[in-house]
């Protein structure tokens, strides 16, 4: 009420704050509120906005905040970005003039994503880890961060080639600078010292049982940019590729946004462990047909983000047969292949599955393989993605493509360095595998204590962890309303399967490796404590219901106002 | 070839698909078979794009503009590059927008502060750099870039950190521009010549359509309301909607700063049609004279910030620092939600946080800075001022430039006949008999023939030297077979 008075006052300031008070008193309580609130809140603030839209110059002021949303917005996408895109899977289409129509458009677009009706409470939890992370002596109660995969557990063994390699951090060779050089460099070829280096490298992850032609590696600035490029190279607007489900929700962005291209899911269960089928794979093309969709490929990832596993031999004859047989391609991201750490069942390059398929000389032209040192070696700073493939005509066009993203020649200098120093890289990656299994087990173990499993894997820095028994009702918002609760009472900040676009409730998501065992230990006596806590009081009902009728009555008519709003926005 | 061949293998393999499985007694005659095997491979060879591995339109598609002549010289050179010692009859290379001028400073500052590209001796500082991958980019660098941007334009302009987004170089910024504005089959209008680059990176994954603004000597190939008033006109004939107009200030391949009051002139145009203006600003701080060059956010700014939301900067550090292998790039736009846009967008092609975090310090150090520039401009100045000197003294005219790394001159008088061809075979001469690659105008869209833009910084002094010897004995036998 206040709001729509400072409103009729034009005081949008004050009314920019009450709308962002509304969504933080909404996101305190339990239940089904926040939602509700959330829509009130949404409209209320469209309302504002739309009548009075945000000057270029008057925007200038309200700059801090846009920009510590914009963050926020940033690290929330790792964990659930689809949620944000469709205010931006429309190409292009942002206009100055906010006379036009198009403006309204774009808002159409922003208001239909928050249909999904999860949206303000995902973006919440981020907001609330954000102000409240955990630190074990400033904050010990604070969130803890388990929805980023990031791998620090090896740091400490690179740090201390740098120190002994002073020469490859200061552009220097034989102590005299090698500036000039580097900073001249924009082949879009890349250094071929650290292309070779970084082929020798990914042999060497594949058991040196394949070898990668240098020539046909292709640098892009990280993994994001090398799945767009084969995207953009393989497909036309419009067109599809296959994905077992569940992925990486930033594919919806990456294969999606600029290329125009979609994505058709190839749906697994929980009853094979996740397996892909063939069963399941010809079930997506032909769901693919009846939308009319022509299906370019397949991408999977090996091994699997969010599973943790990585593909069996069977699973890839299968679909290099598919592959054939249907005349597309095959994108296999193994940006996780250094992250394998068991030795059985041992992580299969698509490379490897290829070279014993009686038909691999058909497949050298259709098989692409998409890699990173983001993960394996832990710097996704730095910007070093690549794709391999053997087909000439992708390997010239994606080298003229990646003139839009390319590698740093700094980087690419002091990377070159220290993937040529062989055994570096062979300790690094022994080293690395061992540390990742041992966290891997330690969480492996926790969760047991805490009465939860999860799916068996042999790759990855998360688990794929099963907690469907403690759902309240088996269906998404009981995901999301666990979710909740472990990121709010729980103080975890995991990825519910619905972001990675899991078809069963109950999974989540929790990385390992971005944070000390410790930390690691205080996560796990939380779940304990919570699952210990919830299955006490299961048979009293946990849900909490609008406090008071009046106020529940006040949320209804927020609602209904905003439903419809919302409809007369999407006819438009 | 081997294409030729796939397709060959390909369509057999359907054959086989189609007749022999059927079971030998019930396939066909062998005519038939191979009529039909024929007409497969006929079909096939004619939409090998679509049906065999099919690959993308984009990624078959000439659009990349790599088979220009632009290319093709740079091509030549590769082949036989000039060496005083080792091959001095080599190509020398003068279609290379390079900044090699002022690298004795940046080494100097590298040499002086060694923390500048290490992590120091804080276990943390490698960690946190290099698991950094906000797509805000680092504050501090952005802080840099805003200062630098800011003392490049003579302190006449403000620019707001938190609007700098990053982009792995100014081809980057260029494109993920156009994907922001433009939708595929729209367009955006540029005053020709412009840098060649731009066909493959406002165009090629965009969808967008370049219409130029054709410019002429008459008038020193200044930019005017009318000649935009036609290209827009003659865009919206050919069924086009306009998005915006991209102008580089300043010019490549001119050499010139844009006036005050074409600038305004532009802006007004802009706001007029109600379209964008891209200003590209990547040479704004090799201008000689740093009171010659009036940047777009100088004109957003007197005019009280009217119409800034249309108007987006770009910016990056390969020309005016010569920094092109560390990629660092940046768009400065006034519309809050183009820079929330690209800031997402950019995460396709985001800056290496070990460069960042480099330049940081180096763009931070003030002292370094201001002699930077200042230096640079001087010699700039005076490589630019010895080449014209050089050209007149062969009878070559040059437009009166200040600014870049390039003079853009005129060899219309060397022309056979005044025409596209007639210049791409002088370009060719120069190339295989003089053993220069330097740029015919009509690979940048030159509406007039015999224009050609020669690269200056990219060289030693001396090589610039033998390459003006060449050109005089080349303009002087030229002369005496007109005159005979």
């Amino acid at each position: 009420m206040a709001c729509a008075e400072a409103v009729q006052k034009e005081n949008l300031k004050a009314a920019g704050t009450i709308v962002k008070q509304i969504f933080v008193l909404a996101a305190s309580q339990g239940g089904t509120m926040p939602k509700v609130a959330g829509y009130f809140a949404e409209a209320l603030a469209h309302q504002i906005y739309r009548s009075h839209p945000p000057r270029g110059v008057s925007c200038s002021s309200t700059h801090e905040s846009t920009a510590f949303d914009d963050m926020l917005h940033q690290h929330f996408y790792e964990s659930c970005p689809y949620l944000k895109m469709a205010p931006v899977v429309h190409r292009g289409g942002v206009d100055g003039s906010q006379r036009r129509s198009r403006r309204s458009s774009f808002v159409a677009q922003k208001a239909a994503c928050n249909a999904h009706g999860q949206d303000s409470s995902y973006f919440l939890g981020w907001q609330e880890y954000e102000k409240n992370p955990y630190d074990p002596t400033t904050n010990p109660t604070g969130i803890i961060q388990m929805g980023l995969a990031e791998n620090q557990l090896s740091f400490d063994l690179i740090e201390s080639w740098l120190e002994r390699h002073p020469d490859a951090v200061g552009l220097r060779r034989d102590g005299a600078l090698v500036f000039r050089e580097l900073a001249l460099f924009q082949d879009y070829h890349g250094l071929p010292h650290f292309k070779k280096a970084l082929a020798d490298f990914m042999g060497q992850l594949r058991g040196n049982k394949v070898e990668l032609q240098w020539r046909n590696l292709v640098l892009t600035a990280g993994s994001t940019s090398a799945n767009e490029t084969l995207i953009f190279c393989l497909a036309e607007p419009g067109e599809a590729f296959l994905i077992p489900t569940p992925y990486y929700p930033g594919f919806d962005r990456d294969l999606k946004w600029r290329t125009g291209a979609e994505i058709v899911p190839i749906h697994c269960s929980s009853s094979n462990g996740f397996r892909i089928t063939k069963r399941a794979v010809e079930k997506a093309y032909q769901q693919a047909r009846k939308q009319r969709l022509s299906v370019k490929g397949i991408l999977v990832t090996n091994p699997s983000n969010p599973l943790g596993t990585s593909l069996t031999h069977a699973e890839l004859r299968t679909l290099l047969d598919f592959a054939l047989a249907k005349g597309i391609h095959l994108i296999s991201d193994e940006i996780y292949s250094g992250t394998a750490f068991a030795s059985s069942p041992a992580f299969v390059s698509v490379l490897e599955a290829m070279q014993v398929h009686p038909l691999n000389l058909d497949l050298a032209d259709r098989v692409h393989v998409v890699y990173s040192l983001s993960k394996d070696l832990g710097l996704p700073g730095f910007r070093v993605g690549a794709l391999y493939s053997a087909n000439p005509e992708v390997v010239a066009a994606a080298t003229k493509m990646s003139s839009f993203g390319l590698v740093s020649s700094q980087t690419q200098y002091l990377l070159a360095a220290l993937l040529c120093d062989n055994d570096f890289t062979a300790h690094y990656v022994a080293e690395n595998k061992k540390r990742i299994a041992e966290r891997h087990g330690r969480l492996v173990e926790g969760l047991r204590r805490a009465g939860v499993e999860c799916l068996e894997s042999n790759a990855g820095l998360f688990c794929w962890v099963d907690m469907r028994h403690l759902l309240l009702v088996d269906t998404f918002e009981g995901e999301m309303e666990l979710w909740r609760k472990v990121v709010y009472e729980v103080g975890l900040n995991i990825s519910p399967g619905s972001s990675c676009h899991c078809d069963e409730p109950g999974w989540f998501r929790l990385c390992f490796a971005n944070m000390s065992e410790e930390t690691l230990d205080v996560a796990m006596q939380r779940l304990q404590n919570f699952v210990a806590s919830s299955s006490q009081c299961s048979g009293h009902g946990t849900r909490s219901w609008p406090r008071g009728s009046i106020s529940f009555a006040r949320w209804m008519v927020g609602l209904s106002s905003s439903r419809d709003h919302r409809r007369s926005e999407r006819g438009y | 070839m081997l294409e030729t061949k796939q397709a060959v293998k390909d369509v057999s393999r359907r054959g086989q698909r189609y007749w022999w499985l059927r079971g030998e007694e019930e396939g066909p005659r062998p005519f038939h078979f191979s009529f039909t095997w024929f007409v497969a491979c006929f079909l096939k060879l004619t939409t090998m794009a679509k049906s065999c591995m099919p690959l993308s339109e984009l990624a078959t598609s000439n659009t990349h503009g790599e088979d220009s002549p632009y290319f093709a010289g740079w091509k030549a050179y590769d082949e036989e590059p000039y060496d005083a010692a080792e091959n001095p009859s080599g190509v020398i290379q003068m279609g290379l927008a390079e900044n090699q001028v002022s690298f004795d400073l940046l080494e100097e500052y590298l040499e002086q502060h060694p923390e500048a590209t290490g992590w120091g001796c804080g276990i943390s500082g490698f960690r946190e750099n290099a698991l950094f991958q906000d797509y805000h980019g680092l504050r501090a660098f952005r802080q840099a870039m805003a200062t630098f941007m800011e003392k490049i334009r003579g302190e006449r302009a403000k620019f707001d950190p938190e609007r700098i987004v990053l982009t792995a170089g100014a081809t980057a910024a260029n494109e993920l521009l156009t994907f922001i504005l433009a939708d595929p089959g729209d367009c955006v209008l540029i005053p020709a010549p412009y840098y060649p680059g731009f066909d493959r990176d406002l165009r090629w994954r965009t969808g967008a359509n370049i219409i130029p603004v054709h410019c002429n000597s008459s008038n020193g190939f200044q930019i005017t309301t009318q000649n935009l008033e036609a290209a827009f006109a003659e865009a919206v004939a050919m069924g086009f909607r306009v998005r915006g107009v991209l102008i580089t200030n300043p010019s490549n391949p001119l050499g010139t700063t844009i006036s005050r009051p074409v600038l305004e002139e532009i802006l007004v145009f802009a706001a007029r049609n109600d379209i964008h203006l891209i200003s590209d600003e990547i040479y704004s701080g090799s201008v000689f004279s740093p009171d010659e060059f009036v940047s777009m956010a100088e004109i957003v700014e007197e005019r009280g910030y009217k119409d800034c939301e249309r108007v987006h900067v770009v910016y990056s550090l390969s020309k005016d620092l010569g920094l092109p292998g560390f990629r660092v790039g940046a768009i400065y736009s006034y519309n809050d939600r183009v820079v929330t846009t690209a800031r997402k967008m950019s995460s396709f092609t985001l800056v290496s946080s070990q460069t960042q975090k480099m330049l940081a310090s180096m763009l931070s150090d003030r002292v370094f800075v201001e002699n930077y520039l200042e230096t640079n401009r001087k010699r700039l100045k005076e490589r630019h001022d010895y080449i014209v000197e050089g050209l007149k003294d062969a009878g070559i005219e040059c437009l009166r430039g200040n600014a870049g790394l390039f003079c853009w001159m005129n060899l219309a008088p060397l022309l056979k006949e005044t025409t596209r061809e007639g210049e791409l075979e002088l370009w060719k001469l120069i190339l295989q008999e003089v053993k220069l690659n330097i740029t015919p105008g009509s690979s940048c869209h030159c509406s007039e023939a015999g224009w050609f833009r020669v690269c200056f910084a990219n060289m030693s002094q001396r090589t610039l030297e033998v390459a003006l010897r060449r050109m005089r004995n080349f303009t002087e036998k030229m002369m005496m077979i007109k005159e005979n």
